[in-house]
């Protein structure tokens, strides 16, 4: 037997601290602009923050990068995290956020969840009380690296400002990397001010415990390709990961060749164009009707890039029992965590997808994909068009959305908040671009939409951003109209307000005989709030007025609020009851 | 599928916080901890967890991928009893007079290869080590003798057929990025032996 032999730790910190390089001098600088220094290193050109006394040195380094780097004073922390979730979402890039120890940081923790759940990336550096204070329950101290530990992809504390570079290279490095995530930066405020010997910020691409991307079995990818030759009722579901890859062509062209019927998850929803011939509509509990009721009848389900949450599965021991199941992620820890599958193709879908395209056989199947038009008929009778064209006095979302699709042609870009809007909004909005969608869909936070356009129009300043709000959920994070005002973010915002939280109301009224508990919900006149911001508004109610608004709105040079007074117990449908199968969906 | 005792043994980067975090992937999920035991490992650098449960292997399966996909976790195995070799230890803390008067006690400790690691006075503390039965049966003996006070140390184990972390470590290490990593290599593989089976 051989005696164990030492391997020397090499780890992954020590590989990157190489000798400076020649000719660059040592530099004596503080840690907090080693933090500024990695950022530009990353290419960080927006930041979402809120100053406080923890983080005043970063501040201060700020101060002599304002030329290069755009800093977006929020009005709470957790608009400037959902602010860099949307940012990363239009940008593809990860977004960054400032704030101080304590309550700051404590009001990044919803943001974080969000982000966690939805798999955005995004890096949080917050200040933290002096190393040696720590644990004595000093002035806004918080065990922060505890308290996000479950929402985060990676947390780390620093307490010596030497750490920062190699500490800030692996936070984006695994924040962006495999399934991206959220990180949080703690650094005490004497790592902030300790001056240090900077010999240069190196961004790293290889953690030895870290595995962002599994390696890609050909055996299976074969498998796979063979399950979906010979099956007959193919249907392809897919979730963000394909946005999160850069998979984009590489789906549309498997899908192509394939002939393959396609149906998103809220979250992957954009990847492809709305309207794509072989795109059948959204999966889901308020998705539609002949992806839920297919779902239960075809022969092989390809999932690609998603997670089979119950919002899309319905009652799981009665999903898709009769299909051979094939699964896309790069996440090895998704593989048969809800739905077992036939055969697993881990990887990245940018890789696998390629592979599997050249392995199937070019194919159409018409019948089938007549079975998912068939459903849209019945669909559009019972539900779309009396949502859509609603002889109601009172005007429904829906024909907001229509006339918005009509106005913007399916090329801006569609935050959402949470509920019923939310559905409806994500059911009728035509989208013609990739990373259009910009909604909460894990978490389901209500006061996403408001910060979370802020932060879209930074990562995409060239397209129209249009929040589309609920009434509840614009008052959660309202405060954000100052962002807005101050930034002079050209947003435009639609507050749909039927004067309920319009979702709880409707699950009270079909499954609590509308027992009504707290769901009517007043508000203040919205216009005279954005007024009150410099904001311009309009509030409409009547149908021949809509069109006009909403010409008006999108014409408007800078942000707008228009607050469109909807039908007050209007329902959405389809809908999955909870502890129902897919196949269970009901239209009314 | 019915639940039994697990040992998942978890190779790590030595880091602050990283306990935290393996934990709360049990406790997120309420499954109870039985034992959890954090040493070095035969690999300078690398720590080791053996974490006990009683769970199905289906849950098992799930909470040894939650715990891989943790940035500064480098491997996750999970082996059921018969696939490891394992010990826990024990101290026990006996009255010296009991000891002195009576015999009995005497043979008791040979039986069960009890050593005595502190001898004073009043009181001798004894230590064994064996499977928990073991241990458990010595207490019961014991405590009409007037056992004054017992620990019991959490379980270690070594995997039969392991053949140790240093060349799965070298692959980790190594390896440039963009070269094939061979990781959950026995992820689709169930048909396969259940050692190793992550």
């Amino acid at each position: 037997m051989e005696t164990i032999h030492k391997i020397k730790s090499n780890t992954s910190e020590q590989k990157t601290s190489k000798p400076p390089l020649q000719g660059t001098e040592r530099e004596n600088i503080s840690g907090s602009e080693a933090v500024m220094r990695a950022l530009a290193c990353e290419k960080v050109d927006t930041i979402f923050g809120y100053p406080g006394g923890a983080i005043m040195p970063i501040y201060d380094a700020l101060y002599d990068h304002v030329k290069k780097v755009n800093h977006i004073l929020v009005r709470h922390e957790q608009g400037a995290i959902h602010a860099a979730q949307g940012y990363a979402r239009t940008s593809g890039k990860v977004g960054v956020v400032f704030a101080t120890s304590g309550p700051g940081a404590t009001n990044l923790v919803t943001g974080l969840a969000d982000a966690m759940i939805d798999s955005t990336p995004v890096v949080c550096v917050t200040g933290q009380v002096y190393a040696h204070l720590l644990g004595t329950d000093a002035f806004q101290e918080t065990d922060v690296i505890n308290i996000t530990t479950p929402v985060t992809k990676w947390n780390y504390q620093v307490t010596d400002a030497t750490e920062i570079p190699s500490v800030m290279a692996k936070a984006f490095y695994i924040a962006g990397s495999g399934r991206p995530g959220p990180v949080v930066i703690d650094i005490t405020k004497n790592a902030q001010l300790q001056k240090f010997d900077f010999d240069g910020y190196k961004k790293i691409d290889h953690i030895r415990s870290y595995r962002p991307k599994p390696i890609v079995r050909k055996k299976y990818v074969e498998e796979a390709a063979k399950l979906i030759n010979s099956a007959e009722k193919p249907f392809v579901i897919f979730g963000q990961g394909v946005i999160l890859g850069k998979a984009e062509n590489e789906f549309k062209q498997f899908i192509e060749k394939g002939g393959l019927p396609t149906a998103w998850t809220i979250m992957g929803m954009s990847a492809i164009p709305t309207d794509h011939p072989l795109a059948v509509g959204m999966l889901g509990m308020h998705g539609n009707y002949g992806p839920n009721v297919l779902t239960n009848d075809c022969d092989v389900l390809i999932a690609v890039g998603m997670r089979f949450d119950d919002r899309v599965t319905g009652r799981l021991d009665k999903y898709a029992k009769q299909a051979k199941v094939i699964h896309l992620d790069i996440d090895p820890a998704e593989i048969d965590k809800n739905v077992k599958t036939t055969v697993s193709v881990w990887g990245d879908c940018k890789e696998t997808l390629p592979l599997l395209t050249e392995l199937i056989e070019q194919k159409v199947h018409p019948q089938w994909l007549e079975r998912f038009h068939e459903f849209q008929k019945k669909e559009e009778e019972t539900c779309i068009i009396p949502e859509l064209n609603p002889t109601s006095e009172t005007l429904s979302m829906g024909e907001v959305i229509k006339l918005l699709n009509e106005l913007t042609h399916g090329d801006a870009v569609m935050v959402t908040d949470v509920g019923q809007h939310q559905m409806v909004a994500c059911r009728y909005t035509k989208l013609n671009h990739t990373k259009s969608n910009i909604t909460s869909g894990g978490l389901g936070t209500m006061g996403f939409a408001l910060p979370a356009a802020i932060g879209a129009k930074f990562g995409a300043p060239n397209r129209t951003v249009i929040a589309v709000i609920g009434d509840g959920g614009f008052q959660m994070t309202i405060q954000e109209l100052g962002t807005v005002m101050q930034s002079q973010v050209n947003i435009k915002i639609i507050v749909l307000n039927n004067n309920f939280l319009g979702m709880v109301r409707q699950w009270q009224q079909l499954f609590h005989d509308r027992r009504y508990s707290f769901v009517e919900i007043s508000s203040p006149d919205f216009v005279q709030v954005a007024k009150g911001y410099h904001i311009d508004g309009r509030c409409v109610s009547k149908r021949e007025e809509l069109n006009d608004a909403l010409t008006a709105m999108l014409d408007h040079k800078g942000p707008y609020v228009l607050e469109v007074m909807v039908g007050k117990e209007n329902n959405v449908f389809p809908m999955v009851p909870q502890g129902c199968s897919v196949a269970e969906i009901r239209l009314k | 599928m019915s639940k039994q005792e697990y040992t998942v043994t978890v190779y790590t980067e030595n880091q602050v916080g990283l306990l935290n975090r393996i934990a709360i992937i049990f406790s997120r999920r309420k499954i109870n901890i039985d034992s959890l035991n954090t040493s070095p490992s035969e690999v300078a650098g690398v720590h080791r967890f053996t974490i006990v449960i009683n769970e199905t292997e289906d849950v098992v399966r799930k909470l040894c991928r939650q715990i891989e996909k943790q940035v500064e976790v480098l491997k996750a195995y999970y082996n059921t009893n018969d696939e490891i070799v394992w010990q826990e230890l024990a101290m026990y803390k006996v009255p010296t007079d009991v000891i002195a008067e009576k015999v009995k006690v005497e043979r008791l400790l040979r039986e069960y290869g009890a050593r005595a690691v502190a001898i004073r006075k009043d009181y001798i503390v004894f230590e064994t080590s064996g499977h928990r039965e073991e241990i458990d049966a010595l207490i019961k003996a014991l405590e009409p003798f007037g056992l004054i006070e017992f620990v019991r140390s959490a379980r270690v184990a070594i995997i039969k057929t392991s053949n140790g972390f240093h060349e799965k470590l070298k692959e980790f290490e190594y390896r440039e990025p963009s070269e094939e990593v061979i990781e959950n290599e026995y992820l689709n593989e169930t048909e396969k032996e259940k050692i190793f089976s992550m």
